[in-house]
């Protein structure tokens, strides 16, 4: 097919991209549900209602991609192992009489 | 439902070298484990996923304009309510899915640009035009049912961001399919215009149906290594075998007949055994010769083209007014 | 609800300008879909459709009630003429461009929230509770309309000039939002309906706001504004758009769908 000038997305800038955070139900964590392009803030939280919580949510949080600075797999190992094996971090390390409520 | 947004990565380098990285990444996938955009993959991954991802994603946008075509005319309240309400849903997921795309490396806007060229492929069902509202109907239950028997299986695919996509879009499919035919029982149960509206739909639309999916296991490229990456996780003719059989019997509950007289159930397999597709209509519409191909390109085009100076007066706006 | 027969002539009449406002504009607001400027913008405009559309579904519903006559809400919906129907004028003209459609949903929404803070009012329950349901939808839509007239109206010199066009062109149509006659006289009186009048100069409040902000110029005081939407007279838009919507009930007249 022939391509016609000015039809495709070239020579225009990028739309800036937000992850999108919803909180189900009041109580619960914000968990990331996906992301979405808006010009800003107010634009992508009110885009946000429209594409996450048509189903309904307590509460929307948006954040401009890049933002968010993660950890990655190679720092899987450093990060996080050695928190598996803290066994007195865990209650179940602990013995209390059984009569015993605490 | 846990996922991961698009970040910044501060990692350091690791000494594998690529065998080595080929045959951890195959083990993981074994192992069952979901690959993130953060992990290592194979360009040949990466590359497949984008292409499959953002095609279901063009795919979902441009679907939007068989079905569209008739919210204007839908014949009750609640009928106008629903169509628009699903129309609305298919928006959501090509949302979804692009995003999903865009964790793999690139921008919507390049995807767009490659549908818009003509370089990007959606399905091909989207090229036959809906002449009927029974067509609203049919496509809920043929098109929806076909696309839920594709889509079920990728939400346990290897690839984190687009398996979770599919979860969400899974949910949403179900009441689409069910409003489908609920659209079609009424027409077969109403008067004799309607009970012939329905039946000519059909006939239009169940050998494309059949088509959407994809050439016969004999005649597809591409399955080994997706199927080995668990991208792909059933064939195109189990599928679409799983498909005839659960329609056959939908379409007897309504008295409708399927436009195939080599329709027969054998009882050895206990499969619905059909009739031979018409390939080259197949490759024809694929290619770019369907009934609506140019029309969905062309309208594709100008809403892209149409939209532009609003994007552009978003953006300005925006820049003159930061945000605190 | 235990109303005088001419009350209750009067409110069917009423009943059916605000679910003819609704569905007419959320008909408009769907042929958007597919053709936003962008995704996220096509879900927008569907959703305020939706709304729209089922406030429509509830106010028909009552209003088939109200009639007692044996016709449904489709009834009232797809079998009325143009002259019938009693939608605001503003509501029935086309979307043109993206412009003239935020211009067009932005008059109408700031309208929409004054006028259902006071409909949740209503002395009949069904109606306040109608009111109450809506005014949260309608809230939620003038945000979204009021972010884009400032989007527009102070974005690029092509949004700019695209929207004071359609600000000049529909400012003819925004008078008669508060201009009460028979009807609204007499069910504002039993405490139904809102008074109209009251809320005209909170809406030119927040309107110059708005489009001052917008860097836009607020049309003059002075020129022609319409009448005679809720008494049936339209304009040539209207035709086309009930015979499209209403073709298949025409077409096949009885059928179930």
């Amino acid at each position: 097919m022939k391509m016609e000038k000015n039809t495709t997305a070239e020579n225009e800038e990028k739309m800036p991209l937000w992850e999108v955070f919803s909180q189900a139900k009041s109580g619960k964590p914000h968990t990331h549900v996906g992301s979405l392009h808006a010009p800003d803030g107010t634009m992508a939280l009110q885009n946000a209602r429209d594409a996450y919580a048509r189903r309904g949510s307590a509460s929307l949080w948006v954040v401009p991609a890049e933002a968010i600075i993660a950890s990655t797999p190679e720092d899987s190992p450093m990060f996080f192992d050695p928190a598996e094996d803290k066994v007195y971090r865990h209650p179940q390390f602990y013995k209390i009489p059984r009569s015993v409520r605490l | 439902m846990e996922s991961q947004p698009h970040n910044r990565d501060i990692s350091g380098n690791t000494a594998l070298d690529e065998a080595q990285r080929v045959k951890r990444f195959e083990e993981r996938i074994q192992a069952g484990e979901r690959i993130e955009p953060k992990d290592w993959m194979p360009d040949v991954y990466r590359r497949q996923l984008t292409r499959m991802i953002s095609q279901h994603a063009h795919s979902e946008v441009v679907g939007m304009y068989p079905e569209g075509n008739w919210i204007t005319r839908a014949p009750t309240l609640r009928r106008k309510l629903g169509l628009l309400a699903k129309v609305q849903d298919e928006c959501g997921h090509g949302l979804y899915l692009y995003c999903a795309a865009e964790t793999l490396g690139v921008d919507r806007s390049d995807l767009t640009d490659e549908l818009l060229s003509g370089k990007a492929k959606y399905a091909s069902i989207f090229n036959y035009p809906t002449l009927s509202w029974a067509d609203i109907g049919v496509i809920g239950w043929l098109v929806d049912g076909a696309a839920i028997i594709n889509q079920t299986p990728l939400a346990k695919c290897s690839y984190g961001p687009y398996a979770r996509a599919m979860v969400h879009i899974c949910k949403e499919e179900s009441f689409h399919l069910k409003q489908g035919y609920e659209i079609v029982t009424k027409l077969a149960q109403g008067n004799s215009a309607q009970k012939e509206m329905v039946q000519e739909s059909v006939n239009r639309w169940w050998w494309p149906v059949l088509m959407m999916f994809g050439p016969s296991d004999s005649d597809s490229s591409n399955s080994e290594d997706l199927m080995r990456w668990k991208v792909k996780l059933f064939s195109n003719d189990s599928l679409r075998q799983r498909f005839v059989n659960g329609s056959v019997g939908q379409a007897k509950a309504v008295n409708l007949t399927l436009p195939d007289p080599d329709l027969r159930f054998n009882e050895e397999s206990g499969n619905w055994d059909y009739g031979t597709i018409n390939w080259d209509e197949f490759w024809q519409v694929v290619k770019g010769h369907g009934p609506c191909n140019r029309e969905r390109m062309r309208m594709s085009r100008k809403k892209h083209n149409d939209g532009r100076w609003v994007r552009e007066a978003a953006r300005a706006y925006s820049a003159r007014h930061p945000e605190k | 609800m235990s109303l005088n027969a001419e009350i209750r002539g009067q409110l069917f009449n009423y009943l059916l300008r605000h679910a003819d406002d609704r569905l007419v504009l959320g008909h408009r607001l769907s042929e958007w879909c597919g053709h936003g400027p962008m995704l996220e913008e096509d879900l927008a405009l569907a959703n305020i459709a939706l709304d729209l559309i089922g406030q429509a579904s509830l106010f028909y519903k009552l209003a088939a009630e109200t009639e007692a006559n044996g016709r449904s809400e489709d009834d009232l919906a797809f079998l009325r003429d143009s002259a019938e129907f009693r939608n605001l004028q503003l509501v029935e003209q086309p979307n043109g461009d993206f412009a003239y459609t935020i211009a067009r949903q932005f008059f109408f929404d700031v309208y929409d929230v004054l006028f259902l803070e006071q409909l949740s009012l209503s002395t009949e329950a069904e109606i306040s509770a109608i009111g109450a349901k809506a005014l949260k939808e309608a809230q939620y839509h003038l945000r979204h309309t009021q972010q884009w007239m400032l989007r527009l109206g102070d974005g690029t010199e092509e949004s700019h000039r695209r929207l004071q066009d359609a600000v000049d062109d529909l400012w003819r149509f925004t008078q008669e939002m508060f201009v009460p006659d028979e009807v609204d006289h007499t069910l504002t009186a039993e405490a139904i309906a809102p008074d109209l009048e009251t809320l005209r100069s909170s809406w030119q409040e927040s309107v110059e706001q708005t489009l001052r902000e917008a860097t836009l110029e607020l049309p003059e005081d002075s020129q022609y504004m319409t009448s005679g939407s809720r008494g049936g007279y339209h304009t040539e838009h209207l035709g086309y758009l009930l015979a499209e919507m209403q073709v298949m009930q025409r077409t096949h007249p009885g059928a179930a769908w």
